[in-house]
């Protein structure tokens, strides 16, 4: 036994995923729950994100705004490690750490890690099943089969995403028969179906209309309370409307992370008043 | 204005003259193998019909699709001309002791049946089918969802295309030395499998990986966001989308390799065998027999006796069986494709 306390990915069983014990650590004040500390990325020889240092709080909705390819999806997907799936890209400095855990370390288990980090992705991606099966996959998955309990969670996730009345009578049916709109918010009521803690928005409403996105955007306010949230997106409005802070990408680099209502009316770099009021981007 | 000289007139050109010609040589090349597939496929259809169907109720040779193939015995009797199979010819002999004495004309294999090879052909296809769809679909999800795409990889493509173009014969000879005699197994149906699932692996192998490539990135991500990993995602959220691609081709594949006659040849196939694949003394014996099959069959009645117009009744009702074997496989992988396709919408 090293004198460490297990971390709460271990690989070991002993420690349940939704033990309280597990969910705090001491290392940090409890409400940072992501540290992004001097994060250098590489996609093969490309460097795409330079020195990133960023804090992000529990329970609050953080926007990452910047001009594309500024690396701000890149750092989306470092933090439930979905990078790993791309091939040549590594982690070359810096730590990550949730709940004071350095995610990159080696005994860290990324199952466990996914299923405490939820994503959700720009193009809504329902698995060609049932709207019930969509939503029971992932408690499937960890070895949950009662019968009423999954009708429970299946009912309380799509509550949760603001999507049971409409889908109600319906349940059956292949979520693919959903319109965008609904098929982005099955997918939210999926993620959250397994109960993680942060949930990773990679442009949600980007492949929306307004309706859907407003739709969306509300249900990221009825979520800022159980749930940490992090949302990419291109939309300044959006950023300015459901976030509570807000990092400013550009180039690889973390320009400003301030809140949101400072970045959008008074910003301190230059380049973010310039993103900002749209003279570029 | 003038009709005749309005700008849109048609006018003699080279590449108009050029259009025509090279349209009419591809109508030509289209329409000439549609020619030939039919004449080769009418002519045996025309012929083996004869041998498989009757005019009289219940209208198929049923004789013909349950026996086992017998020599065919032909003589005078009491004024008459008689024709008859081996054990009917003995059981007429021992009833009528006289037709010992009487000339006989005989021609080998010419009455009876080709029911041994049905079994036999549909044995060597189902188990060439699961070792060859176990083996291929394997390999196909590791090289498309685990291994990193490095030189060894590519190398291993290249390796599973080569595969494909090596001649039956090839086939025939390796599963002769591997499995025949270096694994001692024998000419047995264990041996042929494996000959005959070994030749269709690069098309089971690249249909695979083919299928597999078409589920959508989404399915997969999606999948491992939620904590799954990656063979739950495989086995859950990749491979029944691939699944209907998967068993259409394979299946197709094994149609086409079941028509081999050479990798059967040394490996699997008897000329003639009288007991049937399930008569065994013991269960084990089952893999180490060797079994008739029909592609072997149509090449032993058609160049290893003489030919006649008695044999060409077995020549043309054997493959005329034979097709009709190949598009029921083919058929019902379509159906099995459709089916699956109809729950796996995206």
């Amino acid at each position: 036994m090293t004198t460490r306390p297990p971390s709460a990915f271990a690989r070991s069983s002993a420690v349940s995923a939704n033990s309280p014990a597990s969910r705090l650590s001491p290392a940090v004040p409890p409400e940072v729950l992501v540290a992004i500390d001097h994060v250098d990325f590489f996609y093969g020889a490309t460097q795409a994100l330079n020195d990133i240092c960023l804090q992000i709080e529990a329970k609050r909705v953080t926007a990452f705004i910047g001009p594309s390819g500024c690396g701000k999806s890149t750092l989306l997907r470092c933090l439930n490690r979905m990078n790993d799936l791309i091939e040549g890209t590594r982690l070359s400095r810096g730590t990550i750490k949730i709940h004071g855990v350095d995610i990159y370390q080696r005994d860290v288990d990324v199952i466990e890690l996914r299923k405490r980090v939820g994503m959700v992705f720009q193009k809504s991606n329902p698995f060609p099943k049932s709207i019930y099966e969509n939503i029971t996959y992932g408690l499937l998955l960890h070895g949950r089969h009662e019968k009423k309990h999954l009708d429970e969670i299946v009912e309380r996730s799509l509550r949760g995403a603001a999507l049971w009345d409409e889908v109600k009578d319906r349940l059956h049916t292949s979520g693919l028969g959903l319109s965008g709109g609904q098929q982005q918010r099955l997918c939210i009521a999926r993620a959250i179906a397994v109960e993680p803690e942060v949930i990773l928005m990679d442009e949600p409403c980007s492949a929306l209309d307004p309706v859907a996105t407003a739709k969306v955007e509300e249900l990221i306010q009825d979520l800022r309370s159980r749930y940490t949230i992090i949302i990419v997106t291109h939309n300044m409005q959006q950023a300015a409307r459901c976030s509570d802070r807000t990092a400013f990408f550009y180039l690889g680099k973390l320009v400003e992370f301030a809140d949101t209502r400072d970045i959008f009316t008074n910003p301190t770099n230059p380049q973010t008043e310039a993103y900002v009021s749209g003279r570029f981007g | 204005m003038n009709p005749a000289t309005h700008p849109f007139q048609a006018k003699v050109s080279g590449a108009r003259r050029r259009e025509k010609s090279v349209f009419a040589l591809f109508r030509f090349a289209t329409y000439f193998v549609l020619f030939c597939g039919l004449g080769v496929f009418l002519n045996i259809v025309a012929k083996g019909s004869r041998t498989v169907f009757k005019a009289e109720a219940p209208f198929v040779n049923i004789a013909f699709l349950t026996q086992a193939p017998e020599s065919l015995y032909l003589f005078e009797w009491e004024g008459q001309r008689r024709e008859m199979g081996d054990r009917e010819f003995r059981a007429f002999k021992a009833a009528h002791p006289a037709a010992a004495q009487v000339p006989t004309e005989s021609y080998v294999y010419s009455a009876g049946g080709i029911f041994p090879c049905i079994v036999g052909t549909v044995l060597l296809v189902l188990g060439s089918m699961v070792i060859a769809l176990s083996l291929g679909v394997s390999a196909a999800i590791f090289l498309n969802e685990y291994a990193d795409d490095g030189p060894f990889i590519r190398f291993v493509r290249l390796a599973i295309l080569n595969l494909a173009g090596v001649p039956s014969i090839v086939f025939g000879l390796f599963g002769f030395g591997m499995f025949v005699i270096f694994f001692g197994w024998n000419v047995s149906l264990l041996a042929g499998w494996f000959t005959l699932a070994f030749m269709v692996l690069p098309v089971v192998i690249t249909a695979s990986e083919e299928s597999l490539k078409a589920v959508p990135k989404g399915f997969r991500e999606g999948s491992l966001a939620l904590g799954a990993t990656k063979w739950q995602t495989i086995r859950k959220n990749v491979l029944p989308y691939a699944l209907p691609g998967i068993l259409t081709s394979s299946v197709l594949g094994i149609a086409r390799v079941a028509g081999e006659t050479a990798p059967i040849m040394f490996t699997a196939a008897y000329v003639v065998r009288d007991k049937l694949p399930w008569e065994v003394d013991h269960w084990s014996d089952f893999f180490f027999q060797g079994v008739m099959a029909l592609p072997y069959h149509i090449y032993v009645v058609s160049s290893k006796i003489p030919q006649n117009e008695y044999t060409e009744r077995v020549q043309y009702g054997t493959a005329f069986v034979f097709l009709i074997i190949v598009a029921l496989i083919a058929t019902l992988s379509i159906v099995l494709r459709n089916n699956l396709r109809d729950r796996y919408k995206w």
